[in-house]
């Protein structure tokens, strides 16, 4: 599980070049400072996380029970509360500041976020379907999945046969994305390659739980 | 103003050149041999210019013993030492692709005049 996270916004896509001059796509991610507002522990809630908010709200425009939420964490209200899960919270405390210098460059990441709605979509965009001919005699099949199984046995379509539905929208992880740059005091953290969702989502950017990247592999 | 317009700031140049579709250039490229680094030139008509921002490219096309050389590069290119506008071309479209169909004297780009 992960040691560390943080949480961010899609700004874009761009372009960097990296020190042997060869262009590197990145997407900017909007970092700003996070703030503990309370920890989940294994012995209380059954699992351990960290319950951060970013940003600022209009302290009067909360509720009486959130009001009293960050009242007691002693923080100042934030846009919204979001729960990062980690393997143990016992060295963070509430009302610590989390920023983009939580990850160094060359590390690996993973980010997290709500990928874009496709609407109701067909086999071919949803499941990677390979459709029919265009020629060949195809009648108004060209998009079609074909069969979806046999005949009198068993005389049923199975469970889970993939078919046209609703696409996208739904919570994507991209594994081990390497960070290009971290910089904390212009609030943005790059990280090579695409990152799911629409620009100004929320992400969630935590380190690598299956990769490791070579800075790391030197440093064990 | 885009977010990532300021991401882009540090790896605009300042120092390029104006120049157009049929213009000839000289591009001073960057070239690494090994550890050694030295400047080659390459000298074509620019034939299309495209994209905007950190992302724009132009491509270059010239003639080499008989072969058609094309090569793409970014406006903001790090590997550009530097970019010489040899001449400007008196051309009619933002896309030169017909020079390609054309060979000797009738591929070349009329000269402006002012």
């Amino acid at each position: 599980m992960a040691k560390k996270a943080i949480v961010g916004e899609k700004l874009g896509m761009t372009q960097v070049w990296d020190d042997d001059n060869v262009v590197v796509p990145v997407t900017v991610l909007g970092v700003s400072p996070a703030r503990v507002v309370q920890l989940r522990t294994p012995e209380r809630d059954g699992y351990s996380a960290l319950q951060v908010t970013y940003g600022s709200r209009d302290a009067r425009k909360l509720t009486k029970p959130l009001a009293g939420h960050y009242a007691a964490a002693g923080v100042d209200p934030g846009v919204r509360l979001v729960e990062l899960r980690l393997e143990d919270v016992g060295e963070y405390q509430v009302g610590q500041e989390l920023d983009a210098a939580t990850f160094g460059p060359g590390e690996l990441v993973d980010v997290t976020a709500i990928s874009k709605g496709k609407g109701f979509a067909g086999v071919m965009k949803r499941h990677g379907f390979a459709g029919q001919g265009a020629s060949h005699g195809a009648h108004r099949v060209h998009r079609m999945p074909g069969s979806i199984g046999q005949c009198a046995t068993p005389a049923r379509v199975f469970k889970g046969v993939r078919m046209a539905g609703r696409t996208g929208a739904s919570q994507v992880t991209t594994l081990n994305l390497r960070v290009v740059q971290a910089d904390p005091e212009a609030g943005v953290l790059l990280v090579r390659g695409a990152v799911p969702g629409p620009r100004g989502g929320l992400v969630l950017v935590r380190d690598a739980v299956k990769g490791r990247s070579a800075a790391q592999e030197g440093a064990a | 103003m885009k977010p990532t317009d300021l991401i882009d700031q540090s790896s605009l140049r300042d120092d390029v050149p104006d120049f157009a579709p049929g213009d000839t250039l000289k591009v001073h490229v960057k070239v690494v041999e090994g550890n050694k680094e030295r400047v080659q030139v390459f000298q074509g008509v620019v034939i299309r210019r495209q994209g905007g921002g950190l992302q724009e490219t132009f491509t270059v096309r010239k003639v080499s013993y008989g072969v058609g050389v094309e090569r793409t590069f970014p406006v903001h290119s790090p590997i550009i030492d530097r970019i010489e506008v040899a001449t400007r071309g008196d051309v009619r479209r933002a896309k030169l692709y017909y020079l390609r169909d054309r060979v000797g004297k009738a591929a070349k780009v009329k000269e402006k005049r002012d």
